[in-house]
This record gives structure tokens, C-alpha cells and sequence, in this order.
């Protein structure tokens, strides 16, 4: 079980590292935290014939508050995102999902924006982006362009970013005045979600997203429902999902998980937005 | 920019456990395979080579670090720390591996360079964890063997007695000023 | 010996938690486990290609290209590693043959199928990718009752409807029994597959000496050394030009590293073939899909009741699955519980039907437990059973039925010996201390507010010791008149004594973690009166140098009881000896000395008195000296069998173990209602392993069996598509419990000594293993108030007893359906789609029929050929995401309906897997001159994507199916519609069924 062979490039500068993507398309393959994509390339799942390494671009390793948003570079490792000061403050569904995202060994090296770009319907990152409807910013040798949440993630670890591009970061909105809450099954704690329930609370209405169900996160806007009414919402959006069965869970469980766990972070929202 | 290309060995300049160290390895090469095979420090234990196990878990520049998921040539400059530094000296443990000794905290002995490890970096961050933080941490390696519970204890042992002992350095420290 | 040399147990070391001389090597990076030990210049690398699927002939195996890869010494397949074997033995009398590698047709995934030996692993690896296999599939049988049905699929001609072995039993009058019954009360379980999967995995070094024809092997191998005939014979040497050695730590093994010896074998003929060393290191892909397994079993179990409770005969039918060969020592696993088949209570009557069969899995061999956790969770479940049909309370029927406290030594209906216990003490010391009355108000509590709370007993008698002769019970008394006797548990043990009286020891066991080399010197030291520190122990096994026998090895839990005692009988024996050159030069009777503190001395007179050393040295310095009849005292092995394990008798009684301890468990559990997940309140565990030799070791043993148990209960299991696919291959997927998951279990003792071993200590070590699957599933049974349970007891298994009817779909939205099954099995994805497209359907047909465009069009297609007008080859490089593969593929079209429909099949194989399906496309024009075009599909995918990527498939399927109608969209909006690319787009749903091999 181990790699089959490439060449590697530790780029020095982005122009650099996008030089490479340019010349070599498909084949090159960016290399940040490489927790997920580590372990496609031992199992020979991937096959590059390059990795651009990125890590040593400390312009990429910055936390940014500017415009009500945070900006996350591609250098930014899942432990510092946890750990900075500002983030319960400004991205408290971020803060309370980030500690479900793998392992404490694996938050350390694991970027942000390398879990985005790997697009796992059962990640915990892609589901904030997309419940906070947040924007990639890509980069390419041609220049730069930012792809809102919603068409960014076209299917199971499927983007819109094409093989010349890379994620240069990722911007979350900063809301206020609204109640958030996270909730996660998973077969062990620090497993891919079975499903896993992100929800955004206001006056105006609940944002729930649902990840581990479809072949993406999916967040869905709806009235502030109560009773009855919510839980036909949430069968509707069960049955949306078109959940599937694999060796962990059935589909039916999967349908009962986003009644049951979503009607229950909806409420948790709720509370914490009281 | 260098490029490193796929057929050739290339040298890797790093410090282990402080002390200057250098191999040479191809692009390819796993982390886990060069501490092992070509410095020859096999303290680190590989166990699934997708990082679920934890076994080869070791510190790189301060960040735990899965050995297996990581390539040699990624810590060209950096300072990796292994199960072979931790011990003060030869013939003394530390601390954490006192506690794991003295609580049966590992019986085939194959994931433990791995937890150490964790919780020797663990403990410098949070030095007076509770037992969910512990449990929490150790959920990222799997151990066959122990069933945990004493590792835990260990793990809660250890935390108390570096703290102790810190405490009666402050102490001490205090008194001579 | 008398009492002289007796140590008590306030002054002696044995019997304490001292802390372990491997510790401080094994924390600090100085283990030294194969992997860590350096190998001779020039050694190789060995890597195997194994088969992605579960029932194939194989019809060419094409090694040219892996040949040719620079560093690639040797590509070996069945054929060639068949020329230089002979069969693996198998366990029963059948013409079947068991090879180390598949000749002609591989009968599980990940039977290996060919073998590259490079320089190094990486290299062996590239070669690995090179070659070609073609195969023809089977239809796969995977559930053992399925396996026995009339038109199963056959897995080997020798093995008629794929039964390896049917044998009835009775003991007593169970008829009677039965007949004469107040109830009858049944169970039917199936035992799911699982494996304690050590973190280390396999690994060995194996040299051939062509001038002597001899084999010298190092591997993790753990024994039995019965095995090491096993070997031999399989290359053709014998035994003592096989030499087999192990490293001094082994990462963990639980029985599982017996199953090494398949590859001990490969290993050795590359090395052969080679001429150089050839090291191969499991990785761990590997060891998931295809290292060993423990059996699952279906079980159907039968109780003859009187209306109190009292079961008066037991009635087994047991359909054991070995997975694809009966390899060594299978059918053991079904027959190490044969003597205990009663479990822990009186029981007279027993019938049993006990078949093996074939399937296409793993197969099985050793794994804590062993048969133990099949059994009881049949017996446990079914007494749970018996107290809710009769009303009484389940630890009361336990109660009623133990074995009574004065009947021991006591002979189970098919012919256990247990050795000693008093049930009744443990399970009331487990009742009072471990606080019973306390959770049953818990679960008052808890059920008074409308939680989901349970409590499940377990009591189980836990054999160690195997006798040798077990095995032989699934032969008729004919068949083993014939075969010849086999009895016994042979335990070795050397201490030797060097020129400066510095003592060792050596036994012949493997340690793999437990701690042997602290526990032997803390009974070596006692004996001798030295300390634990004075006493240096050897654990390695050399075949060739030292003294062993067929049970030699660490497995049945036979360390404590077995190879300790041995040890325990050498240092004795050398201690005699020692006694009597002392008495001899301290004038004193030899039943006056002791040995105390490094000194021999009278016990009279403590200053009349010799230094240890001095004593111990006059062997060698000067044997003249020695009293005279007094042998020296330079180094004595002792081999020792305990007399009690006899062969099985003419109607088949056997003492399949000699040691039994006891183990009552209970656990209260609570059920989340919203997510069905379970939650251990609190687990008590009273145990009964006789004398305690080191307390630390035994509750380390507990509570490492505990947490395998817990998993195989709610975690784990080798999961297998109808097919025979794999479906676990990652650690992502066989869930091991964390820390987050194993709870504190409480640990209770009482020791009644075992009168058959030496240091009246009996086996601990696969205990939990046998009740606690049994008590959680008895526990989430009383939750719920239900009968029926398999494990693992999934949240999405429970989910549906709990919630009862799901909701109704909402109206417009379509029920979801089962995915379907295909005619061999495979799980069928099934999806449909619609497109226009502006052009009409004549000129689209008319481009469906020129393959030769093909080429241009299939995204990542490089040199396609024709084959025929509607039939063609092709070589594509297909992937999503980072994921990407190269495949063969074998497109064909069929139902043409011009220019209305087609359905195109194709075929893929490729080095991540194969996959294949139909599409049915239908053309439609509109009344603009454009084409309706609509697609439907059914796919399935199977090898290494499905092990290891089996929860993106279908996601995965859709991307690609959903980018096609994109680009298809974007083709015709654009109105410019050029026949080869838009033949691409019709011909893309095909492509996409390639596709779908990726995660």
C-alpha cells in the first residue's frame, strides 16, 4: 500500500504553484494538509504526476475578518481555525461543527479549504460553507474568481473548480442576531457522518442543512415552522435527500435521522438564539 | 521552485528529537517509511497506512502529524519528534511513560509510540485535562490491547504529576528569589 | 516437591502487579518487532495482487509487464508456486486441495493470485499494476445455510452442496429429555464474521539454502506449532530443514497471526525462486480483506424446560462457515467448545448436528474467543429466552441451573472435566459488589420516564488449555482409529543457569503483548529466591534450537495455566538440585534449606548461609564438587501435559479443554430513542481464573477482551455484498472501538485454584469475549422487548424496532425502493435520465453505429478496437475527483432498434476494481427536428473501490451521469451539434457505468 510515483513541487510563490496547474492539468494535484488525499495515493486510488505542494506559502496562512466576512486561506490547518480567538464569536456553527471534523491528529495537519475542495457529503466543512452560504475563492495562471457554496459543490467530492484552478480561500459570512446549532451521528465518534445537521435560526426563518444523506450537503430555507407543520417539512426533506443504504446505515435510518436529529438542532438553535 | 522528479532520491535535511538529521528519499517515500527504513528510528509503528490507526502518529514542528499521510520530503527543514525523544534518559522515563508503565497502559506495546505521542503534545496545551478531553484525544488511535481505561488513568496521572512538579519548580524558583 | 521450596504468597512475587520488564523498551521506541529488525544485504521486497472477486476461474494471467518493471526480480503465479508446493493441509478427509495461492480459481476477493518480488515495496508495487488477469466469473454463495441449498453455487467438487463436514452427537437422552419437557424452548442467531485485527500486521523474512534444501523463516507467527508441520510439508522439506523463529515483540495477535502460515509458505518459494531474501509486510488493506477471520455461525439451539426453569437437554444445530478453504486447524473452531457445550450449568441431555461449510469469504482460523462467542451467544440469548416464555426472571434461571458448588471436578455431558469453581460464590459476589440491586433501580428509574432501558446476564465457563486432541472430534471414533491417537497440550519450559549464576529462562510460547517475560520471572524468582530483575527471560522461538512440540505457542489462554506451570516444574527441578549441593557445604538436611534473598541458607540458621551465585555456578566451575547422584543444575527443560486431556472417546465425549474458569457478566445499557444508539451504564464482570499470578496482567487481559467483545456486540463486522464483494476493507469502515466508545468495565474476583495446573492458575485472556456479545444483546433485548438480535446491534438496525412504521412519503415524491440484485449477486445501482438534443434521432443513430468515432469521444479512451460491428475494446482512464484508474473495457450494443433504441452493456476491469451494466437509451423525436433522448441504467461495481470507497459509489455514479446532460445541454443550446461529439454525449452514460468503479 503505497504511492505510485510522482514528481513533487514545493512551491514557493502561488504564481508558481498555479504555473504548475497550468502545464499539467489534471495531473498535478494540489498537496495542503493531504489527510483525505493521503490516502488515496497510498491506496492508489489518485495517481498525480505532480504535487504542487502549498504549505510554504505563508501569504495562503492567514484568518481574515474584512467585510463581515472571514476570509480562511489554504494554509490554514482545521486546529487553527479552531483555535482562533474570534471564531465562536463570528462563526459559531463553524465552532461548534469544526470539533466533529476527524481527529485532534488530523485537525492539526488538515486544511479548511482542502476538506472543502474534497467535497465529502459527509464533511462537516462543506455543510457550514453551505448552510452559511459561503464563497470559494478560486485562482488560476488566468486569474481569480469566487463561486458561491451552492455551485461550488456539484456532487459526491465533485466541484466547479477546473483542473488549471486551485482554492485560494474560502470566506464565510458573519451573521448576527441568530441562533445555530450542530448535531452529528456517526457510527464512533470522529467518523463520516451519517447524518449530520447544521441549523441557523432568526426571526425571519430556519436554515437547516443536512450533510451524509445526499450526494452534498443540501441546506434548505423554511418559515419558522413549529409542530406539526416542521415535522412534515423535515419528512418532505427526507425524502428529498434520497438517502442510501450502505454498511452503516440504511436509507430508512438515515430518512429518521433528519427527522429526528434535524427537528432537534432546530430547536437547539432555538434555545441559543434565546 | 524546486521539483523533486518521481525516479530520483533526494536529500532531506530535518531534526529529529533535536538533534540534525539527513536521508535521502524519492518523492513517493511515506514519512512513517523513511523515520523507519532509511533513519532507522522504528519507534514509529505503521498500522493502516490511511490514518485511522494512529499508530505512527509523531510531532512535526509542534503538529501531530500522521506519519503515514505525510511525505518525507514534506519535512525538509522541520523539526519531527519521535517516541525515541521522549524519555529524559536512556535509562529514565518520563513522566507520561512512568505513568503508562506503572498502569499497565499498554500490553502489546505496538500503538503506544503513537498515543505518547498525542499526549505528550496534548499535555503541554491543556495540562490539567479531564477524563472527556482525554478520551477525546485518544479517539484518534486505536489500541487492540489495553481497552483504554488505563491508558486513560495513565494519560490523568501523568497530567497531575507534571503539574505537580512544575508547581514545586515555580515554588522553588519563588523561594530562591 | 514438598513444601520447602514453597513461596508464600505475602512474600513472594508471583501475585503481584509489579510493574512489566518489556515496558520501558516497548515506551521508549526500543521494541523489536519484525519490522524493526534488520535484514541481510540483498533481501527483497514481496508484494501480492490479490482477486477482486469473490468466484472466478481464472483464464490467462499475463506477467509480462510486471516483468519488465526495473527492480522486479521475480513475478510468480498459482502455477509456479503450485510447482514448488504441496497442498495446505486440510482439517477434514475430502479430495479437496488448499493452495497458498489461487490455481485456476480464486474463491474469495483477496486471494492472492500473484506475487512480485523487487527491491523494494514501492517498486514491487508498480509491478503489482502491471499485471494482467482475466477472468471469468462464478456465481458467489456467501450465507452458510445459503451454501447448503440445493443449486448453491459449488466452490470446490470435493465438497458436495459445499458441506465439509456433517457429524451428529448425543449425549444422554435428550430424545427423552424432550419428550418428557414441561416447554421447549428455541433460539435461532447468526454469528456475524469479525476478527480482533492486532495493529501490527503480518510480516515475515524468509531465506532458502539451496545447498542444504532448507527454509529458515522469521514471521509474527504465534502458533500452534502443529502448524509448523503444516508448513513443511507444504515445501516439501522436512521439519527440521524448516526452520521457523519469532521476534522478540509481536504488535498484538489474539490468534490471529496463526493465520500467517499461507504466506510463510509464498514467502519462502519466492525466496526459492529468488535466490535472495524476501520480506513481506501485510499491509492493511490486505489484512482486512484477506488475512483470517473467526467462522460465523447460523445456530439453531433447542431447550428441553421444566415449568421452574430448569433446563434438562439442549438440542444444537450448528452450520459453521470456514470461508473458502478448510484451512489448518479448521474445523477447530467449531470443536473447542465441544466439552462445553453445557456452558456453565447442569445439563445431562445434549444433541448436537454440528456442519461445516464452504462459502466464498475469507477463511477462518484462530481468534480470541474461538468458538466460545458463537456458542453462548446462543446459550445465553436462549436462557434469556426461557426466563421471559416462563415468566421468571433471567437470573433466576441462571441461578437454577449452575453447576452446583460441590460437584467438582465435574464431567459435562460430552466430556468436559471442569476443573474447579464455585459458580454460586462468583455470581454472588458479582450480585452484591457489583451492585445489582442499584441498576435495577436505574432501570426502574429510567423506564418510569419513558427511556429505553435494559439489563442482560451472561454466564459462561471460559476453557483454556486446549487439548490437542480436540480437533479429532469431527473425524467418526473410525476415522480417528485410523488417523491415530492425538491428546494432550505439551508446554515447555528451559531455565538455565550460566557460569557466574546469572539465571534464564526460555519458553516455548510466543508472547504477543500479555507480559510473559514479567510473569515467568516472577515465578522463576520465587522459586530460586532471587528477585524478578535477577531472572532474564527469552521468549523468541527458534525452531531449530529450541525445545518445542505441537501445542507450543500462545493461544487457548494456555500461558498462565500451561507454560508458567512449565516453567514453574524446570526451575523446581534445578532448585533440587541446587538444595542439595547447598546442604552438602552448609551441613545441613537438604529439607533445611530455603532459598531467600539471594542466599541459600538454613532456615535454622540464618547466618549459616551461601551466596546464590556460588551455588549456582559450581556446575560449571567445578562439577566434580557435586554430591554425588546430583545432576548439574546448568540448564533443565521441563516439558509438561497435563494427563487429564485424553482423546475423545468412542461416543465421542472429549475434555476439549483442561482449564475453566467462570465469568457472570451484567450490564445495564439505555436505548437513545431518537437515534437508537446505545449507551453501557455500567458493565460488571465477576471473574473465576483461578490463582492470580499477576493481578494487573489479568484485569489487562479482562479488559482487553472486553473492548474486542464490545466491538464484535456493536461495531464490527466484515461486512460482504450478496456477490462476495468486500465491503469493509478500510479501518474507516471495520469499526474498531475508541476510547470514546469502551467504557470502565467493573472488574470482580474470586479465585478457586485449578487442581490441574502447576500454579493452580487458569487461562483469562478470551473470557469477555464469550459473554460480553451474549449480556450487551441480552441488555438491549430487555430494552426493547424484543427476541430478535444480530450483531452487531447497529443504531440503524435497532432504529426500525423502536420507531415502528416510518412516515409516509409526502405526495409527489416517490417511495424509494431496495436496490436490486443482479443474476451473480452484485447490488445493483440503478438510475434514469432524460436530455433533448437538437438534432434528429436518424443522425444520432446513425453515429451509434460507427465505433470507430469511439475513440474520439469516451473521455480518457486510448486505443480502442474494434471487435466487431457492434462490439469493440477499449483501454479508458476514468476517475473522479482525485481518484482515478485505468480499466479495460468491453463495450457492446444490442436491441437496436433503429433508429428508436439501444442498449449498450459494457464491462470494465482494472486495477481498482471491475464494474459493468446496461444502458437502455431510447431516441424520441420532437416536433422540431430535435431528439428526446432517455437513458435508463443498472451498474455495479466490486473490488478495491467497493472495500474501500463502497459509501460514494452511488454518488459517485451521479456526478457523472449529471455532468454528461450538462455538457450535452451546453452542446445543444449552442446549436452547433458535430456527429462525434455528440455521438459522445449518447455514448456517455456508458461511460460513465466505468466511471462508477470510483468513490
Amino acid at each position: 500500500m503505497k504511492p505510485a510515483p510522482f514528481d513533487y513541487v514545493r512551491a514557493d510563490s502561488l504564481p508558481e504553484a498555479l504555473a504548475v496547474l497550468k502545464a499539467e492539468g489534471s495531473d498535478a494535484r494540489i498537496l495542503a494538509g493531504g489527510m483525505s488525499f493521503m490516502a488515496m495515493l497510498n491506496m492508489r486510488l489518485a495517481r498525480p504526476k505532480v504535487l504542487v505542494d502549498i504549505m510554504r506559502l505563508e501569504a495562503l496562512a492567514t484568518i481574515e475578518l474584512r467585510k463581515g466576512e472571514v476570509v480562511v486561506g489554504a494554509g490554514v490547518r482545521q486546529a487553527r481555525l479552531l483555535a482562533w480567538e474570534g471564531l465562536t464569536g463570528h462563526l459559531p456553527l463553524i465552532a461548534k461543527a469544526l470539533p466533529f471534523t476527524g481527529h485532534a491528529q488530523t485537525r492539526s495537519r488538515g486544511t479548511v479549504c482542502g476538506s472543502i475542495a474534497h467535497a465529502d457529503p459527509s464533511a462537516e466543512l462543506p455543510l457550514c460553507l453551505m448552510a452559511l452560504g459561503g464563497q470559494v475563492h478560486l485562482a488560476s495562471a488566468a486569474g481569480r474568481r469566487k463561486v458561491p457554496a451552492e455551485a461550488f459543490i456539484t456532487g459526491m467530492m465533485a466541484t466547479a473548480k477546473a483542473d488549471d484552478e486551485m482554492i485560494e480561500a474560502v470566506s464565510f459570512p458573519v451573521v448576527q442576531g441568530e441562533g445555530t446549532a450542530f448535531r452529528e451521528i456517526a457510527r464512533r465518534h470522529g467518523d463520516f457522518a451519517i447524518v449530520a445537521c447544521g441549523a441557523r435560526v432568526s426571526a425571519r426563518g430556519i436554515r437547516l442543512t443536512v450533510g451524509g444523506v445526499a450526494d452534498m450537503p443540501v441546506a434548505r430555507d423554511l418559515p419558522p415552522l413549529e409542530g406539526t407543520a416542521l415535522d412534515d417539512a423535515l419528512n418532505a426533506l427526507a425524502f428529498e435527500l434520497d438517502a442510501r443504504d450502505d454498511v452503516h446505515a440504511s436509507a430508512r435510518y438515515r430518512r429518521e435521522l433528519v427527522r429526528r436529529i434535524g427537528r432537534a438542532t432546530i430547536e437547539e438553535a432555538r434555545r441559543c438564539r434565546a | 521552485m524546486p521539483r523533486l522528479s518521481a525516479d530520483q532520491r533526494h536529500e532531506v535535511r530535518f531534526t529529529l528529537n533535536g538533534h540534525p538529521v539527513c536521508g535521502r528519499a524519492g518523492p513517493r517515500l511515506l514519512l512513517s517509511d523513511f523515520l523507519r527504513h532509511e533513519i532507522g528510528a522504528t519507534g514509529t509503528h505503521v498500522g493502516c497506512e490511511h490514518g485511522v490507526c494512529g499508530a505512527c502518529t509523531v510531532q512535526v514542528d509542534g503538529m501531530l502529524t500522521r506519519a503515514c499521510l505525510t511525505l518525507a520530503v514534506q519535512v525538509e527543514g522541520a523539526s519531527v519528534r519521535t517516541v525515541e525523544g521522549l524519555a529524559p534518559e536512556p535509562d529514565r522515563l518520563s513522566a507520561l511513560q512512568a505513568a503508562f508503565r506503572r498502569n499497565h497502559a499498554l500490553q502489546c506495546g505496538f500503538c503506544s509510540a503513537g498515543i505518547l505521542m498525542s499526549l505528550d503534545a496534548f499535555l503541554k496545551a491543556h495540562p490539567e485535562p479531564d477524563e472527556a478531553e482525554i478520551r477525546d484525544l485518544l479517539s484518534g488511535h486505536l489500541c487492540r490491547c489495553t481497552g483504554y481505561t488505563p491508558i486513560v488513568r495513565a494519560a490523568l496521572e501523568a497530567a497531575a504529576e507534571i503539574q505537580n512538579s512544575q508547581r514545586e519548580l515555580t515554588q522553588g524558583e519563588t523561594a530562591h528569589a | 516437591m514438598p513444601g520447602m521450596l514453597d513461596v508464600t504468597r505475602e512474600t513472594g512475587w508471583v501475585g503481584r502487579a509489579i510493574e512489566r520488564v518489556e515496558d520501558a523498551a516497548l515506551l521508549s521506541g526500543g521494541g523489536r518487532y519484525l519490522d524493526d529488525l534488520g535484514v541481510r544485504p540483498g533481501t527483497l521486497h514481496m508484494a501480492i495482487l490479490r482477486a477482486p472477486h469473490a468466484h472466478a476461474d481464472i483464464r490467462a494471467i499475463d506477467t509480462a509487464a510486471a516483468r519488465a518493471v526495473a527492480g522486479v526480480v521475480a513475478v510468480l503465479t498459482g502455477a509456479d508456486v503450485a510447482r514448488l508446493t504441496a497442498p495446505l493441509v486440510v482439517g477434514v478427509k475430502a479430495p479437496v486441495e488448499c493452495w497458498p495461492m489461487a490455481v485456476d480459481r480464486v474463491r474469495y476477493v483477496g486471494e492472492p493470485v500473484a506475487l512480485v518480488v523487487a527491491q523494494d515495496r514501492y517498486l514491487a508495487e508498480d509491478a503489482l499494476d502491471l499485471i494482467e488477469v482475466s477472468y471469468e466469473t462464478r456465481p458467489a454463495v456467501v450465507d452458510p445455510l445459503d451454501a447448503l441449498a440445493e443449486g448453491a453455487p459449488l466452490l470446490h467438487d470435493g465438497f458436495p452442496r459445499n458441506l465439509a463436514s456433517d457429524r451428529r452427537f448425543r449425549y444422554g437422552d435428550p430424545e427423552q429429555a424432550f419428550a418428557q419437557a414441561d416447554r421447549t424452548v428455541s433460539i435461532s442467531v447468526s454469528y456475524p464474521r469479525n476478527s480482533c485485527t492486532p495493529i501490527e500486521t503480518y510480516g515475515l523474512v524468509a531465506e532458502y539454502d539451496p545447498h542444504e534444501d532448507a527454509y529458515d523463516v522469521l514471521a509474527n507467527f504465534q502458533g500452534p506449532f502443529s502448524i509448523h508441520a503444516v508448513i513443511s510439508r507444504a515445501l516439501k522439506v522436512p521439519g527440521n530443514r524448516l526452520r521457523l523463529r519469532t521476534p522478540r515483540d509481536s504488535g498484538g495477535s489474539f490468534g490471529v497471526k496463526q493465520g500467517i502460515f499461507p504466506y510463510i509458505v509464498l514467502g519462502a518459494v519466492a525466496a526459492r525462486a529468488t535466490g535472495h531474501p524476501v520480506k513481506w509486510i501485510e499491509d492493511r488493506l490486505e489484512h482486512l480483506m484477506a488475512s483470517v477471520s473467526a467462522t460465523n455461525r447460523a445456530t439453531t439451539l433447542r431447550a428441553a424446560v421444566t415449568a421452574d426453569g430448569r433446563v434438562t437437554a439442549l438440542d444444537y444445530d450448528q452450520v459453521e462457515d470456514c470461508g473458502a478453504h478448510l484451512r489448518a486447524p479448521e474445523p477447530a473452531t467449531l470443536y473447542r467448545m465441544h466439552g462445553n457445550l453445557t456452558g456453565a450449568y447442569a445439563i445431562a441431555n445434549v444433541a448436537v448436528r454440528n456442519r461445516v461449510v464452504v462459502t466464498n469469504k475469507c477463511p477462518t482460523g484462530l481468534n480470541r474467543g474461538f468458538g466460545g462467542p458463537q456458542v453462548y451467544f446462543a446459550l445465553e440469548r436462549l436462557m434469556q429466552r426461557i426466563a421471559i416464555e416462563l415468566g421468571l426472571d433471567p437470573l433466576e434461571v441462571i441461578r437454577r441451573n449452575l453447576i452446583p458448588a460441590d460437584a467438582f471436578p465435574y464431567r459435562t455431558a460430552p466430556g468436559a472435566l471442569l476443573d474447579s469453581g464455585n459458580y454460586q460464590a462468583t455470581l454472588a459476589k458479582g450480585v452484591a459488589e457489583g451492585g445489582l440491586a442499584a441498576l435495577r433501580a436505574r432501570r426502574d428509574a429510567a423506564r418510569a420516564e419513558g427511556r429505553l432501558y435494559g439489563i442482560g446476564f451472561a454466564a459462561v465457563v471460559e476453557p483454556s488449555v486446549s487439548n490437542m486432541g480436540y480437533i479429532a472430534t469431527v473425524l467418526t471414533p473410525a476415522e480417528r482409529r485410523k488417523a491415530g491417537p492425538k491428546n494432550g497440550a505439551q508446554a515447555t519450559a528451559t531455565v538455565a543457569i550460566d557460569p557466574v549464576g546469572a539465571v534464564s529462562v526460555h519458553v516455548a510460547s510466543v508472547p504477543q503483548g500479555q507480559g510473559h517475560r514479567t510473569v515467568l520471572a516472577q515465578v522463576v524468582a520465587d522459586v530460586l529466591g532471587l528477585t524478578p530483575r535477577d531472572i532474564r527471560v527469552n521468549a523468541e522461538m527458534d525452531t531449530a534450537k529450541d525445545a518445542w512440540s505441537i501445542a507450543s505457542g500462545n493461544y487457548s489462554s494456555r500461558f498462565a495455566a500451561a507454560v508458567a506451570g512449565a516453567a514453574k516444574i524446570a526451575a523446581d527441578r534445578i532448585a533440587q538440585r541446587l538444595a542439595r549441593i547447598a546442604a552438602a557445604q552448609l551441613n545441613v538436611p537438604v529439607e533445611e534449606v530455603v532459598f531467600e534473598g539471594g542466599k541459600l541458607r538454613a532456615r535454622s540458621n540464618a547466618a549459616n548461609a551461601l551466596a546464590f551465585s556460588r551455588v549456582a555456578a559450581l556446575s560449571h566451575w567445578s562439577p566434580a564438587q557435586l554430591p554425588e547422584g546430583t545432576a548439574p543444575t546448568i540448564r533443565e527443560t521441563a516439558f509438561w501435559t497435563p494427563p487429564e486431556l485424553t482423546a475423545a472417546d468412542e461416543a465421542d465425549h472429549i475434555n476439549s479443554s483442561l482449564c475453566h474458569g467462570f465469568i457472570f457478566d451484567y450490564c445495564g445499557i439505555e436505548i437513545d430513542r431518537d437515534t437508537a444508539e446505545i449507551r453501557i451504564d455500567r458493565y460488571v464482570t465477576a471473574h473465576d481464573c483461578g490463582t492470580i499470578l499477576h493481578p494487573g496482567m489479568v484485569d489487562g487481559q479482562i479488559r482487553g477482551g472486553f473492548a474486542h467483545a464490545l466491538g464484535a456486540a456493536l461495531l464490527e463486522e466484515f461486512a460482504y455484498g450478496p456477490d462476495g464483494s468486500f465491503l469493509t476493507g478500510t479501518l474507516a469502515d471495520y469499526l474498531v472501538p475508541t476510547a470514546m466508545e469502551v467504557p470502565e468495565p467493573v472488574i470482580l474476583h474470586t479465585e478457586t485454584p485449578s487442581p490441574f495446573t502447576p500454579l493452580g492458575a487458569k487461562g483469562v485472556g478470551e473470557g469477555n469475549c464469550m459473554s460480553t456479545p451474549a449480556c450487551l444483546a441480552n441488555a438491549v433485548a430487555d430494552a426493547l422487548g424484543v427476541a430478535d438480535l444480530r450483531l452487531p446491534l447497529s443504531p440503524s438496525s435497532l432504529a426500525p424496532l423502536i420507531h415502528g412504521a416510518e412516515p409516509a412519503a409526502p405526495a409527489g415524491i416517490a417511495a424509494p425502493t431496495p436496490a436490486p440484485s443482479g443474476g451473480k449477486g452484485e447490488r445493483l445501482m440503478r438510475g434514469e435520465g432524460k436530455a433533448h438534443v437538437r438534432a434528429a434521432p436518424e443522425a444520432i443513430w446513425a453515429m451509434l453505429l460507427d465505433p470507430d468515432t469511439l475513440a474520439a469521444i469516451i473521455p480518457g479512451a486510448h486505443g480502442v478496437s474494434r471487435v466487431s460491428d457492434t462490439a469493440f475494446r477499449a483501454d479508458v482512464t476514468l476517475g473522479i475527483g482525485p481518484v482515478k484508474g485505468r480499466y479495460k473495457a468491453e463495450v457492446s450494443l444490442s436491441d437496436l432498434e433503429p433508429p428508436r433504441a439501444v442498449t449498450l452493456r459494457g464491462r470494465v476491469e482494472g486495477n481498482l476494481g471491475f464494474g459493468g451494466g446496461s444502458g437502455a437509451i431510447t431516441l424520441t423525436p420532437d416536433d422540431t427536428g430535435g431528439t428526446h433522448l432517455a437513458y435508463r441504467y443498472e451498474a455495479f461495481v466490486g473490488g478495491k473501490v467497493a472495500s474501500v470507497g463502497g459509501r460514494l459509489l452511488d454518488g459517485a455514479a451521479k456526478v457523472i451521469i449529471g455532468q454528461f446532460f450538462a455538457a450535452l445541454a451546453r452542446k445543444a443550446a449552442g446549436g452547433s451539434a458535430p456527429a462525434p461529439s455528440l455521438l459522445s454525449r449518447i455514448l456517455a452514460p456508458l461511460t460513465s457505468l466505468f466511471r462508477r468503479r470510483a468513490p
